[in-house]
């Protein structure tokens, strides 16, 4: 069984802080890390290759930095790294970005056929969950989005059943190989690496392809040029008109401060304070 | 990649003459067994707002299977805005899946080619809007907050967080119609609706045999819904942030939010640090909130929860931090320490409801 896992790797936006004057994003010092959402897409891969043999590819599209992200999922036992890089890459959208990663997928299985493509639910920078099902379009592969948990795989029929996240309950849900899974969040634990592994991360040669490699001739086609969004403006968003009414009676008791908080609030919003009293039953 | 690797655009883009003649804004109405996600009446209300500012009629699709409320549906819509709506009925559409459905939607837009394309940020909305999207090969802004219309290039210029809710962006697709995109739940107003209002139903048929698609749902299994929070529909919310310094301390919240009969919520910090459970997280990677009456206390308000919880009607912060970015949006701020000013608080709102309560 062969599974690739697409992976990104991100400024840990847990970290992020903006610059209080000039309102932009402050990136020295925040760490690059695994997409964290990606780990759960790795562990599944790696136990379904405990559980039935193969091999775990793992794949990223990104600056020659990403090699960090790379080395990082073979130490957790991954086979495979290819880190898809190209300057024509930069300023991709998510359609651009799909466009990429497919051909990369494409160019894997002249090698070796695919069963089972992984993404996370989402990235924690971008948020916008588009990649993997554009992936899965462009293949035309099956999309199965936010599972859960994969029940069982018929290798032999080349049938799988997962439990997917759908709204208001889960989907149990049977297809055929080869499908694309995105695998939600808090659904499995990173096991911790072996030695071996680590050392073998640490050597491994890794796979650097560029735009001609996977197949990519116009380099309209991706970046800027190849994305149909482009964004107009970044800023920090407007405060409201209106500053907070601030309750700061000096030295003043906690108990005197909502009290003042109280009266000025019911004076100036009465069906606020009508809502409440409908609490007092 | 990311929005902040990208330079903003200063060429003018021109329209590709293929989408030249694109027109009306469209909703996708979300229903699973003939019951509508109420984010669709909050795109329809919105989608109201700028098919006016283009001139031209909103519309909804509806997608169900045969024996749903299809036509109940529609005329639902056109009560919360809509002018027309596309009704899709056939068997292989009875449970979402993502084949036929992206087949339908796509079809669709490919045959009444509208220039706007809207769907509500779920986990049906997001599975389905990237690959309608891809196959249209059009631009999809994930997670809008903000939506408004150039009217001279037609153009949506689309605002979304961006870094993790760092900073906030603004996107377009210039070249390519449909201009896509997804809203969370909660983010924008529920429109008022007018019974009273009709609309035109286009039944459009749908041809796609069972046998040719692959994936099977075997079994639904509902959540079961008892003993959940529902942060996103809460009239009072009491919120707590990583100012109140120890788990323990939320103790102090959960009183609060005894005596005001509200639902308890925290930003992304506290969650993470595992002192309330998931489904509680306000912000951008978690509910969207418009309650009456919000209390935030020990939040600094970082835009990722900001945008979670700015569409409350009252907002009240308590941070001991006179500079936190809270009081820029609060309405009530109280500069002191959570621990003290949260059991005063406590003890005048059961002051104020005991007078209530003899006042009758």
């Amino acid at each position: 069984m062969h599974s690739v896992v697409c992976i990104k790797q991100v400024p840990d936006s847990a970290q992020i802080r903006v610059h209080p004057v000039t309102n932009t994003i402050m990136r020295q010092g925040v760490p690059a890390i695994i997409n964290p959402y990606d780990l759960f897409a790795l562990e599944e891969a790696l136990r379904l290759k405990d559980r039935f043999g193969g091999t775990v590819t793992v794949v990223t599209m990104g600056p020659p930095m990403a090699e960090a992200a790379l080395r990082k999922c073979l130490s957790y036992g991954a086979d495979d790294a290819i880190l898809v890089s190209d300057r024509s890459f930069a300023g991709s959208d998510t359609l651009a970005t799909s466009y990429a990663l497919t051909a990369t997928l494409r160019k894997i299985m002249e090698s070796m056929p695919v069963d089972l493509i992984f993404t996370g639910k989402q990235t924690i920078d971008g948020d916008t969950a588009q990649v993997g099902p554009g992936i899965a379009k462009r293949l035309d592969y099956q999309l199965l989005t936010y599972v859960s948990k994969i029940v069982d795989v018929d290798l032999e029929h080349r049938e799988i059943r997962v439990e997917r996240r759908a709204e208001g309950g889960v989907q149990l849900l049977k297809t055929m190989l080869p499908c694309l899974i995105t695998m939600l969040e808090g659904t499995n634990e990173m096991r911790f690496g072996d030695l071996d592994d680590l050392f073998r991360a640490a050597r491994y040669e890794l796979k650097v392809w560029d735009r001609t490699v996977i197949g990519i001739e116009d380099p309209e086609t991706v970046g800027v040029k190849g994305s149909p969004t482009v964004v107009s403006k970044v800023f920090a968003p407007r405060p409201r008109s209106q500053r907070a009414e601030i309750i700061d009676l000096q030295d003043d008791s906690p108990k005197n401060l909502a009290s003042t908080l109280l009266a000025r609030m019911f004076t100036q919003h009465p069906k606020l304070e009508r809502e409440i009293a409908k609490r007092a039953r | 990649m990311n929005e902040q690797a990208r330079k903003p655009a200063r060429k003018k883009v021109e329209l590709d003459p293929r989408f030249v003649s694109y027109r009306h804004v469209w909703v996708f109405i979300e229903s699973e067994r003939g019951e509508v996600h109420p984010v669709s009446w909050e795109l329809l209300g919105e989608g109201r707002k700028l098919a006016d500012a283009l001139n031209v009629d909103l519309c909804g699709v509806v997608i169900a299977g045969p024996g749903e409320r299809g036509k109940g549906i529609c005329s639902e819509a056109f009560g919360y805005g809509a002018d027309k709506c596309y009704l899709l009925q056939d068997p292989v559409l009875a449970d979402y899946r993502n084949e036929p459905y992206t087949k339908a939607l796509t079809d669709l837009v490919n045959t009444y080619q509208p220039e706007i394309l809207m769907l509500g940020a779920s986990t049906l909305g997001r599975d389905l809007a990237g690959s309608v999207a891809t196959t249209l090969k059009t631009g999809l802004v994930a997670d809008c907050t903000e939506l408004l219309i150039d009217t001279e290039s037609r153009n949506l210029a689309a605002t979304r967080p961006t870094f993790g809710g760092s900073l906030l962006c603004t996107i377009l697709t210039q070249r390519h119609r449909p201009q896509m995109a997804t809203v969370r739940p909660r983010v924008m107003a529920m429109p008022d609706a007018d019974p009273s209002r009709r609309g035109e139903i286009v039944e459009v048929p749908f041809a796609m045999l069972e046998t040719s698609i692959i994936t099977k749902v075997l079994e639904f299994i509902p959540d079961d819904s008892r003993d959940k929070p529902n942060l996103p529909f809460a009239d009072i919310i009491v919120a707590g942030g990583r100012g109140l310094k120890k788990p323990e301390n939320f103790a102090l919240i959960w009183d609060l939010a005894r005596v005001l009969g509200a639902e308890v919520g925290g930003s992304r910090p506290v969650v993470q640090a595992g002192w309330i459970e998931l489904d509680r997280q306000v912000g951008q990677s978690g509910k969207t909130v418009r309650p009456k009456l919000y209390i935030a206390a020990g939040i600094s308000g970082a835009i990722q929860h900001r945008v979670g919880m700015d569409g409350a009607d009252v907002i009240v912060a308590i941070n001991s931090d006179p500079k936190a970015p809270i009081f820029d949006f609060a309405h009530y701020g109280i500069v002191g320490n959570a621990m003290t000013v949260l059991p005063a608080l406590t003890e005048a709102f059961k002051a104020h409801l005991a007078q209530a309560r003899k006042a009758g």
